[in-house]
């Protein structure tokens, strides 16, 4: 899984149309030659992000995302490849790393679950 | 006494880059542990910086260092009494470290060993350029870690892996035997010239080119230590052709310029004679392999260059032997952009369809680049346009996207 984290200050200030003829390339290369690309999502800026906590049975809803830094999540790739350094690789060629952070984390494999979730788990995924 | 601390400093670290590996080499010969080889090796570069301010630089740094570090490598397996060191091994060692530090000008060279351990095939293809890295040239984790992409925890883990698996599976250290060597010294080139192209592949990012130079470092040692090896010094002369192009590969606004555009004079006219020499060299015999053909295919892209004589048939024909020799998609597919400069994009074109289907070239951002000029130059430019778009979404380099997309542009305009 590739999150992306966008610093949005920067972001706004970048060249819009080049940004987006880029992304255009980056999903056309994932789409022809991430032999196991499976799915993306883009996500609304943090400020129309609302955090919702339960502690003891009380609802707890906050406007804002849940925490309050300089980068914040913007979406996510999922690609299927052989190691880290394919990741790195796929990491940096995705145009949203000059504008803040790409984290890169392995999917839990479903074997590794406690049992009793791993139904449930397949049934989600 | 600043001026002591600075001076055995420096003198420190000059022993450090001109002989480190020789002595990591001689320290870890017999034990086949690196790790520990390392570790009494930083002591004894520890204890240098501590006494060497107040008592002097040592006549010889190295016999001093050699010293120091085997009196903590003794100490070290006595304390262990590993079985793997018995104490006969053990008192040939210390006396034969003893004997090249109190003669210093007879240190003998064990880095070829060092090498042929690190490209041993037990140890795994990706670690074994790292490997050499820090053995030979004595980089740390973290600069390796930068160099290859990869964070820095990662990369000492793998490094101590790898370390691990010399002792454990006892890869030798020696100099395969004539009928091994041509096979042991084709895996030592491969790691030496992975790290060359990781270096060269971004020029844009300082931390690579060093990489590339500390590869050239390594593949002058190899001829130096194996003359008589015709593959070494074309893979040195391939290298040094590419490395003589490095100032004239950006024009002044940071843009990629190709081999065809760039700008000859930038071209490094001392590493380009060093190159011929050499190659000149290892094909007196004809060439035996595929650096030889490599670099013979280079020297005749910038021999088009400075002589302007047509040297395309002799490219394409060197190309059909280098395919005959690997057999891989990446030497068909330049093989397959040098048809084009004889016989024109469409046949190129047919040639490179066989190759689509390669799982290994949908990922390869120069099949996208070449695929889209060469379908540029067939008039087939909704094609080449999705060809480039491609090549872009694969490329990291901002010079060259922007190359990409300047061509890609200039479809509109034809």
């Amino acid at each position: 899984m590739m999150l992306i984290h966008h610093d949005e200050e920067a972001l706004a200030a970048a060249p819009k149309e080049e940004l987006w003829a880029e992304y255009a390339a980056f999903n056309e290369a994932l789409a022809k030659a991430g032999a196991g690309f499976a799915a993306g999502e883009r996500l609304e800026s943090a400020t129309a992000a609302t955090t919702i906590r339960v502690r003891e049975g009380k609802a707890n809803v906050l406007d804002g995302p849940y925490a309050d830094t300089k980068e914040q999540l913007a979406g996510y790739f999922m690609i299927d490849v052989a190691d880290l350094d394919e990741a790195i690789t796929w990491a940096r060629r995705c145009p949203s790393s000059k504008y803040g952070a790409i984290e890169v984390r392995p999917l839990t494999p479903p074997r590794s679950w406690p049992s009793a979730w791993a139904e449930r788990g397949q049934s989600q995924a | 006494m600043a001026g002591g601390i600075d001076e055995a400093r420096k003198a420190a670290e000059r022993v450090a880059r001109e002989s480190y590996g020789r002595l990591l080499a001689l320290l870890a010969v017999r034990t086949h542990d690196v790790t520990g080889a390392e570790d009494a090796l930083g002591d004894a570069f520890a204890a240098a910086l501590r006494t060497w301010p107040d008592r002097g630089v040592p006549d010889s740094p190295d016999a001093w260092l050699l010293a120091a570090a085997r009196r903590r490598q003794t100490d070290d397996a006595r304390r262990r009494r590993t079985r793997a060191i018995g104490e006969e091994h053990l008192q040939l060692m210390a006396e034969e470290i003893e004997r090249a530090s109190r003669t210093p000008e007879t240190i003998p060279d064990r880095r070829l060993a060092l090498m042929f351990a690190c490209a041993h095939p037990a140890i795994e293809a990706g670690m074994r350029a790292p490997l050499m890295l820090q053995t030979i040239l004595g980089l740390t984790a973290e600069a390796i870690a930068a160099a290859f992409l990869v964070p820095p925890a990662t990369m000492g883990q793998r490094l101590s892996r790898a370390k691990t698996r010399i002792r454990q599976a006892d890869v030798p250290f020696r100099v395969p035997d004539r009928d091994e060597l041509p096979e042991r010294l084709d895996a030592a080139l491969e790691a030496i010239y992975a790290a060359y192209s990781r270096g060269w592949a971004e020029t844009g990012e300082e931390g690579r080119s060093e990489l590339a130079e500390e590869a050239v470092w390594l593949g002058q040692l190899v001829v130096s230590l194996l003359p008589e090896e015709p593959e070494a010094k074309g893979m040195l002369a391939l290298m040094l052709y590419i490395e003589a192009r490095r100032a004239a590969r950006r024009d002044s606004a940071g843009c990629y310029v190709p081999l065809g555009e760039q700008v000859v004079a930038l071209w490094d006219q001392g590493r380009l004679q060093a190159a011929e020499t050499l190659l000149h060299q290892a094909n007196a015999a004809g060439p035996s392999g595929r650096y030889q053909v490599e670099a013979a295919i280079q020297s005749a892209h910038m021999a088009h260059r400075v002589s302007g004589r047509d040297t395309r048939r002799a490219i394409l024909a060197l190309y059909d032997h280098l395919l005959a020799l690997t057999g891989s998609p990446v030497a068909a597919l330049n093989r397959a952009v040098a048809l084009a400069a004889v016989e024109g994009p469409a046949a190129a074109l047919d040639q490179m369809g066989a190759l689509v289907s390669d799982k290994r070239m949908a990922g390869y951002q120069p099949y996208w680049a070449a695929r889209g000029h060469l379908l540029a130059a067939a008039g087939r430019k909704a094609e080449s346009h999705e060809a480039f778009t491609v090549a872009i979404g694969l490329s990291t380099d901002e010079a060259v996207k922007r190359h990409l997309a300047s061509q890609r542009a200039a479809l509109g305009e034809g």
